[in-house]
C-alpha cells in the first residue's frame, strides 16, 4: 500500500537504446537547415520592404505627391505627384473587378452547386487551374490579338482591364469555390424543405453565408492584379496627365509609371527618377496593404453572426 | 424546373463553359495572329537566334536564344528555390510552434503580394550591386568552368541570368511552399505516430513519413513554380541586360532575354501588326510551354490529392 509508485515513469527500465550520436547529429543538422531556410526566406522580404520604404519615403509625405500629376513637370524636375497613376491603377482594377467577380463567382457556383461530380465540372476545374498558370504577358498578347488586331480597336485602359480579368478570374473562382464548399449542407436542405427554389437558396442562403470569405478572396485578388505590369506595357500607353476615360487615350498607372521612369530617367540614388520610382513603389505597396486590410475588416463585418 | 432555376443554372453552366472555351480561344487567337508573321519570317523560327522585326517587310526572327535563356533562368531559379521551399514547408508543418505557424505562413505569403516590378527594381538596383563582389569572385575563380565563366555582358555581372535567377527564386518561394505545405499537412497522423512510437527522431519521422507521402506534391508544386518562372515578365525585363551582337553562351553570367522579357522590352514595336505577330508567335510558344508544364504539374498533384 505504501509503495510510492510514480505514475510518471515506466515501471521497468525502458527497452529502448539511447539515441546514438550519429542520429542526434543528423537530427540537429536537419533542424538547423529547416530553421535556416525559413530565415533565408525572411531576408529578401525584409530587405525588399526596407528598400521600398527607405527610398520611397522621401516624396510620399507631401500633399502634391498625392494631389498632382506629372503633366506640368519636366521628367528630371523635382515636384509633381502620382495622382494620375493612382487613379489609373484604381480605375483599371475596378473595371477588371466588375467583369471578373461576377464571372468568377458564377463559375464557382456552377462548380459547387450544379456541376458536382460531372465531367464538365472536372474539365472546368482543370481549365481554371491552367488559366491561373497563364503568364500575364500571354494574357496581354491574347487581348492584343483579340481587341486590337481582330476588332481593330485602339489601345486603351479597358483592354488592360480585360487582360487583368483573365488573371483575376481563376483566383476568384478558387477562393469562392472553397468558401461555398464549407457552407454546411444542412442550410441548403433546410431551405429546400421550406419549398425555396434552388436558385433562391443559393442567392439568399448560400452566398450570404459564404460572403465574408468571398469578399476577402476578391479583395486579395484585386490587390494582386494591381501590381501587374506586363499587360500595361502591351495594351496602353503612358500619360503624365489624369485620364478618367478607360476607352480612350493613354492612361498611367503606378507600375507603368515606374517602368516609364526606369526607361526614361537616370536611376542613380538621389536623382529625381530614383526618388520618383521608389516613391511610386511605396505608394503601390501602401495601396495593396490598405486593400488587404480593408478585406479583413469587411469580411469581419459581414461574417455571419455566431451564437 | 422553375424558370428562375433554369435561368440561373444556365448562367452558371455558361460561365463554366466560357472558361473552358477561353483557354482554347487564347491558343487559337495567338496562332491566327502569328501565322502572317511566321510566313514573313526569313529565318528558321525554331532554330534561328536572330531577332530583327522592326521592318515588317524584312523580318527574320527565331526563338532559339529566347528558349535557352528562358530555361536557363528558370533552372537557376529552381535550383535556389526548391531546397529552400522544402525547408520552409517542413518548418511550417513540422517544426514551427503550432501557435506561430500561421503567422509564419502569412509572412511567406506576403512575398507573393509584392508586385514583380518591385522585385525587379530591387534586384537590379539593390541586390545586384550587393552581390557583385561575390559574382566577380565566382567569375574569376571558376572561369575555366563554362557555366560559371564570364558572360556575354562582361565586365558587368549585374544584369545576368544569375541575378535574375536569384530574384526569381525569391518570387517562387511562396508558390512552391504553399502547395508543398498543404500536402505535407495531410500526412496521415498514424504514420507519424507510428514512427514516433518506434523511437524515431524528428528528422527520421520526416524522412520516413512526411517526405515519402509528400514527394509527389512537392514535385508538382515545383513544376507549378517552373511554370511561373517561365512566364515571369517584368522582373526579368528590368534585370536582364541584353548583350549587343552576342548570344547565350551557356554561362549563368550571360545576359539575354526570355520569351516574356523580350516581348515586354519591345512593346514599342506593337504599333504595327506584322511586327507584333512575331512577338505573338513567341508568346504562343511560351503559352504552349507553360500549358504543358502546368498540365504535368496538375497531373502529378491530383494523383496524390485523389480528387
Amino acid at each position: 500500500m505504501t509503495t510510492a509508485t510514480s505514475l510518471s515513469a515506466p515501471a521497468s527500465t525502458p527497452a529502448f537504446q539511447q539515441v546514438s550520436l550519429k542520429r542526434k547529429v543528423k537530427n540537429g543538422v536537419a533542424t538547423t537547415l529547416v530553421w535556416l531556410s525559413f530565415l533565408i526566406a525572411v531576408v529578401p522580404l525584409v530587405w525588399v520592404l526596407y528598400t521600398v520604404i527607405a527610398n520611397g519615403i522621401k516624396r510620399i509625405p507631401y500633399s502634391n505627391w498625392w494631389g498632382q500629376d506629372l503633366g506640368s513637370v519636366l521628367s528630371d524636375e523635382v515636384g509633381g505627384g502620382v495622382l494620375h497613376a493612382i487613379i489609373g491603377t484604381l480605375l483599371q482594377a475596378l473595371v477588371c473587378g466588375i467583369i471578373a467577380v461576377p464571372l468568377g463567382l458564377l463559375v464557382a457556383i456552377y462548380l459547387v452547386e450544379y456541376g458536382r461530380g460531372t465531367k464538365l465540372a472536372r474539365v472546368t476545374t482543370f481549365m481554371v487551374d491552367i488559366l491561373s498558370g497563364v503568364p500575364s504577358i500571354v494574357a496581354a498578347l491574347f487581348i492584343y490579338a483579340l481587341w486590337i488586331t481582330t476588332f481593330g480597336l485602339p489601345r486603351s485602359a479597358f483592354a488592360v482591364s480585360l487582360a487583368l480579368v483573365l488573371l483575376m478570374v481563376p483566383v476568384v473562382v478558387r477562393s469562392s469555390e472553397e468558401m461555398l464548399r464549407i457552407v454546411p449542407d444542412d442550410l441548403r436542405e433546410a431551405s429546400y424543405a421550406l419549398g425555396v427554389p434552388k436558385w433562391k437558396t443559393i442567392v439568399k442562403i448560400v452566398l450570404p453565408t459564404a460572403l465574408s470569405g468571398i469578399i476577402g478572396g476578391v479583395m486579395m485578388a484585386l490587390a494582386r492584379v494591381m501590381g501587374e505590369t506586363a499587360p500595361l506595357l502591351v495594351l496602353v500607353g503612358y500619360s503624365s496627365f489624369v485620364n478618367f476615360n478607360v476607352f480612350k487615350g493613354e492612361m498611367a498607372s503606378l507600375p507603368l509609371l515606374m517602368n516609364n521612369e526606369r526607361v526614361t530617367n537616370s536611376m542613380t540614388p538621389g536623382s529625381v527618377g530614383f526618388d520618383r520610382i521608389w516613391g511610386a513603389a511605396l505608394t503601390l505597396v501602401i495601396i495593396i496593404a490598405l486593400i488587404n486590410l480593408l478585406a479583413t475588416v469587411i469580411s469581419r463585418l459581414v461574417a455571419p453572426k455566431k451564437k | 424546373m422553375r424558370p428562375g432555376d433554369r435561368i440561373f443554372k444556365n448562367m452558371t453552366t455558361g460561365a463554366g463553359i466560357f472558361v473552358v472555351v477561353l483557354i482554347g480561344l487564347i491558343g487559337l487567337f495567338l496562332l491566327v495572329q502569328a501565322i502572317p508573321a511566321l510566313k514573313a519570317d526569313k529565318a528558321s523560327f525554331l532554330l534561328s537566334r536572330a531577332w530583327s522585326t522592326s521592318d515588317p517587310t524584312n523580318m527574320s526572327f527565331g526563338i532559339l536564344d529566347l528558349l535557352e535563356v528562358t530555361i536557363a533562368t528558370s533552372v537557376v531559379a529552381l535550383i535556389f528555390a526548391m531546397p529552400v521551399s522544402l525547408g520552409i514547408a517542413l518548418f511550417l508543418t513540422q517544426y514551427a510552434p503550432k501557435r506561430l505557424a500561421r503567422a509564419f505562413a502569412y509572412v511567406i505569403d506576403l512575398l507573393a503580394a509584392v508586385p514583380s516590378i518591385i522585385f525587379g527594381l530591387w534586384g537590379i538596383l539593390v541586390l545586384a550591386p550587393a552581390i557583385e563582389p561575390f559574382s566577380n569572385w565566382i567569375n574569376k575563380t571558376f572561369s575555366w568552368f563554362p557555366l560559371l565563366a564570364p558572360g556575354n555582358v562582361a565586365p558587368s555581372v549585374r544584369g545576368t541570368i544569375f541575378t535574375a535567377g536569384l530574384v526569381l527564386a525569391v518570387m517562387l518561394l511562396p508558390i512552391i511552399t504553399s502547395l508543398t505545405r498543404e500536402v505535407f499537412e495531410r500526412t496521415p497522423t498514424p504514420h507519424i505516430e507510428g514512427a514516433l512510437a518506434l523511437g524515431a527522431t524528428r528528422w527520421e519521422v520526416i524522412r520516413t513519413t512526411v517526405l515519402p507521402f509528400g514527394k509527389a506534391g512537392y514535385i508538382g508544386a515545383s513544376m507549378l513554380g517552373l511554370g511561373r518562372a517561365l512566364g515571369e515578365t517584368i522582373a526579368l525585363a528590368v534585370i536582364l541586360l541584353i548583350p549587343v551582337g552576342r548570344f547565350f553562351d551557356w554561362s549563368i553570367f550571360d545576359g539575354g532575354a526570355t520569351f516574356a522579357s523580350k516581348i515586354a522590352a519591345n512593346y514599342s514595336e506593337f504599333n504595327n501588326v506584322t511586327s507584333a505577330g512575331a512577338y505573338i508567335a513567341a508568346g504562343l510558344v511560351l503559352f504552349l510551354l507553360t500549358f504543358l508544364v502546368n498540365f504535368a504539374a496538375r497531373a502529378v498533384i491530383s494523383d496524390k490529392k485523389g480528387d
